[in-house]
């Protein structure tokens, strides 16, 4: 059956930063709603992170197995680093509510390829509610782009307010829909206090270099 | 029992059930289902196929965790709950006393018995799209199971990285939980029909009131199937039920060739 | 009625199968037909109209290892009523011995108005047996509802549960025309084949890619491999039987 969407924000008093809770890779989860440059995003890591890091791919779709298609065409990474998991009409359910396809589509990667340092998760193109279960993953993006207007920051909802790094994109687009950055900059502040945003344009950054640091540096860390 | 029953029949539990529309969405394609009465019609016809064949390998496989000592003997109902508590956990439905241990000759017995059915029921599964589904959502509550319910009854079930059948894993995780062989039948019934019946509420745009009602209508029959399948538990596994649905077979391989589709099966 | 028929199939040193063991009782007629090369071949003469309500018929065939048998039919079979209302049994029980090949390839079972009958094979292959066996129902003699009818096949192969699967129709059975189970055809059946690759055309891929894969051949007609051995399934629904014999004749 369908879950009911209770839409709950995270704990205050569970310490995000606490140390893993599994064995393997770092899981990086990437959410937003559709069309915000996810895909974009998981491209422009994996050619930051080619030689460097050992790397792993898992795509939410909500119907076929676009993401991973992309990806595998685009050349970015090994086709046999990217498994699509499929969701059944509720892409937000298969990275919430019931993890189990996309945890056992990481058990696939890591049994198949060996140790991995950094899996990316990307959910299916969701609305501005659904955020990753922290069963799921370790930290997670929110990506939402300036195309939709400067408003949707101030619009807030659990992905803007509590993503671990809030990132919105096509910021090359930001003259021609006449969004204002300042704008967004200033309402995913008050959302978001202390938490990191990060302006971009994927468009021309295709390597997502300071989301790149952002995921080194969490690395570091836990090393 | 009955939260436990409730927890594990619940389309929320995690264990991958959202994905998948069990051959609901190929109806839905090939226009077989398109109303509240073609619907009616298609959760009937395989409730008394599919439905009793996995509810029957849900009750005899809970049968053999709980019991594996007379697992292919007479099912001995009165012994049941007893049974049932060698496999819950001292947080679970048991209270107090000691839990009892299953002895190395029994766990064999059980195991070797758990194995048969996943086999059995493999070979009842003519569709290679079907089998792999229902591995999969197998291996899927598997994982939830021994997290919410740890035990020891799980180590029974065969080894397989593909994952043991759905209705394999779903007898012996009821057995953990405390349930009875008749209650792992009725969800196996209940979810499927309850699963086929919100993939039509999200492919078809139905009213939610009317897809109630229509599971409310069907609940009856729903318990009916589930009873008769569990008057299988115990026996040999190659003498449980074998109805089959000749187009379940044939539209869930259709289904697997789709590039475009909402549910994996 | 009762009659209990044998069919015993035997390699001779030179390799040619004999038929050691051949009972007819009516209304199971089997008739030698000689050939001169390939299997032998036994044609099974039922008279049209049976079995009838109250018949107890019982089929049993051995093929031994290196023969090679092939049991066609003559004329469909009607399932029909007996007065009474009592069932009308038939049981094909067979073994097929390592190297040995059964082809069973009867004609279609009709189920009339009315009838109560239970089509039941049970199929022993040793490991390394071969088997081409094919099933075909149709619900109803022209605009007639069928009686009650359940084919059940159960097929082992080297000790191993390899298909069993069973099709209910007739007012007994529940929603069975209906959108899950053969929605609306009527015309229903498989073709197995164990250690075959005489599946029916068109091919697409090399035996071996075809092998493992299932193969959608028309939306109501797929040939699957099977899970727990060397084995494929056809499995079709179709209007009528000219249709469904199209896609359930074996490749030669
Ligand atoms: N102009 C511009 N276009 C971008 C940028 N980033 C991505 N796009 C384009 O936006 C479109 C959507 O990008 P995707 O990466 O597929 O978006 P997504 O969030 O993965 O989409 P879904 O998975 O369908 O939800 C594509 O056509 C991208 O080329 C950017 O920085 N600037
Ligand atoms: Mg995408």
């Amino acid at each position: 059956m369908h879950p009911e969407t209770v839409h709950t924000h995270p704990d205050p008093n569970v310490d995000p930063h606490s140390a893993l809770h599994h064995h393997g890779a770092f899981r990086v989860g990437i959410g937003g709603p559709v069309g915000s440059g996810k895909t974009a995003l998981v491209a422009a890591l994996c050619r930051a992170f080619a030689g460097e890091l050992r790397l792993g791919v898992v795509t939410n779709d909500i119907y076929t197995t676009e993401d991973a298609d992309f990806l595998k065409r685009a050349g970015v990474l090994d086709p046999q680093r990217i498994r699509a998991v499929e969701t059944g009409c509720c892409p937000h359910t298969a990275i919430r509510d019931d993890i189990s396809a996309n945890l056992a589509a990481i058990e696939e990667l890591e049994e198949e390829l060996g140790q991995l340092d950094l899996v990316l998760v990307e959910s299916g193109g969701d609305n501005l509610t659904a955020t990753f279960s922290r069963g799921l993953v370790d930290r997670q993006i929110f990506v939402v782009d300036v195309a939709g207007g400067d408003k949707v920051p101030r619009k807030g909802g659990p992905g803007v307010t509590a993503a671990d790094l809030l990132v919105i994109n096509k910021t090359d687009l930001a003259p021609m829909v006449g969004a204002d950055l300042s704008v967004m900059e200033r309402d995913a502040r008050a959302r978001r206090g202390d938490l990191p945003t990060i302006f971009l344009s994927i468009a021309q950054d295709r390597q997502a270099v300071k989301v790149a640091d952002w995921i080194r540096a969490l690395l570091a860390h836990e090393h | 029992m009955t939260s436990a029953l409730l927890l594990l029949a619940d389309g929320r539990f995690p264990a991958g059930g959202h994905a998948h529309s069990s051959g609901l969405e190929a109806a839905v394609a090939a226009g077989r289902v398109s109303s509240l009465s073609t619907l009616e019609s298609f959760l009937l016809g395989r409730l008394y196929t599919t439905g009793l064949v996995t509810a029957a390998f849900a009750a005899a496989s809970h049968h053999a965790a709980a019991h594996p000592a007379t697992s292919t003997a007479a099912a001995h109902p009165a012994a049941q709950g007893a049974a049932a508590a060698h496999l819950a956990t001292p947080s679970g439905a048991v209270e107090g006393g000691s839990v009892p241990r299953l002895g190395d000759m029994e766990c064999a017995a059980g195991s070797e018995v758990l194995l048969q059915l996943d086999e059995e029921l493999e070979a009842r599964m003519a569709s290679p799209a079907t089998r792999v589904a229902s591995r999969k959502q197998g291996a899927a509550l598997l994982r939830a199971a021994k997290m919410v319910w740890p035990g020891d009854g799980y180590g029974l079930l065969p080894q397989r990285r593909d994952g043991v059948h759905h209705a394999v894993v779903l007898g012996v995780t009821a057995a953990a939980a405390g349930l009875s062989c008749a209650e792992a039948a009725l969800i196996a019934c209940y979810s499927q029909v309850t699963g086929q019946a919100s993939a039509a509420l999200r492919l078809l745009g139905f009213s939610p009131y009317d897809i109630q009602r229509l599971l409310a209508q069907l609940a009856g029959q729903c318990d009916a199937v589930a009873m008769a399948a569990t008057a299988h538990a115990g026996k040999d596994p190659a003498e449980l039920p074998m109805f089959s649905s000749p187009l379940a077979d044939i539209s869930a391989e259709l289904h697997a060739t789709w590039e475009v589709r909402l549910f994996a099966s | 009625m009762r009659a209990v028929a044998r069919v015993v199939a035997q390699a001779d040193d030179a390799g040619v199968t004999r038929l050691t063991g051949l009972r007819s009782e009516a209304p199971l007629l089997l008739r030698h037909t000689p050939a001169t090369t390939g299997p032998a071949v036994v044609h099974l003469l039922g008279g049209a109209a049976g079995p009838l309500g109250g018949d107890e018929l019982r089929l049993e065939i051995a093929v031994g290892e290196r023969a090679r048998l092939c049991v066609r039919g003559i004329a469909a079979s009607i399932a029909l009523p007996a007065r009474s209302g009592a069932v009308s049994r038939m049981t094909v029980t067979v073994r097929v011995a390592s190297g040995g090949e059964l082809h069973w390839l009867p004609e279609q079972l009709i189920a009339a108005r009315g009838c109560h009958h239970l089509a039941m094979s049970n199929v022993e292959l040793a490991e390394g047996a071969r088997l081409l066996w094919r099933e075909e129902l149709i619900c109803g003699r022209h605009d007639e509802q069928p009686g009650d009818v359940t084919v059940s096949t159960s097929v082992t192969y080297a000790g191993k549960p390899l298909l069993r699967q069973a099709l209910q129709v007739g007012p007994s059975a529940v929603h069975w025309a209906g959108p899950g189970v053969l929605g609306g055809a009527k015309a229903v059946g498989s073709l197995l084949g164990v250690n075959s690759e005489s599946w029916p055309e068109p091919r697409t891929a090399a035996p071996e890619a075809m092998m493992a894969q299932s193969e959608v051949a028309s939306p109501t007609a797929v040939r699957m491999p099977l899970g727990t051995g060397p084995g494929w399934l056809v499995t079709a629904t179709a209007e009528a039987a000219p249709a469904l014999r199209a896609v359930l004749t074996p490749a030669r």
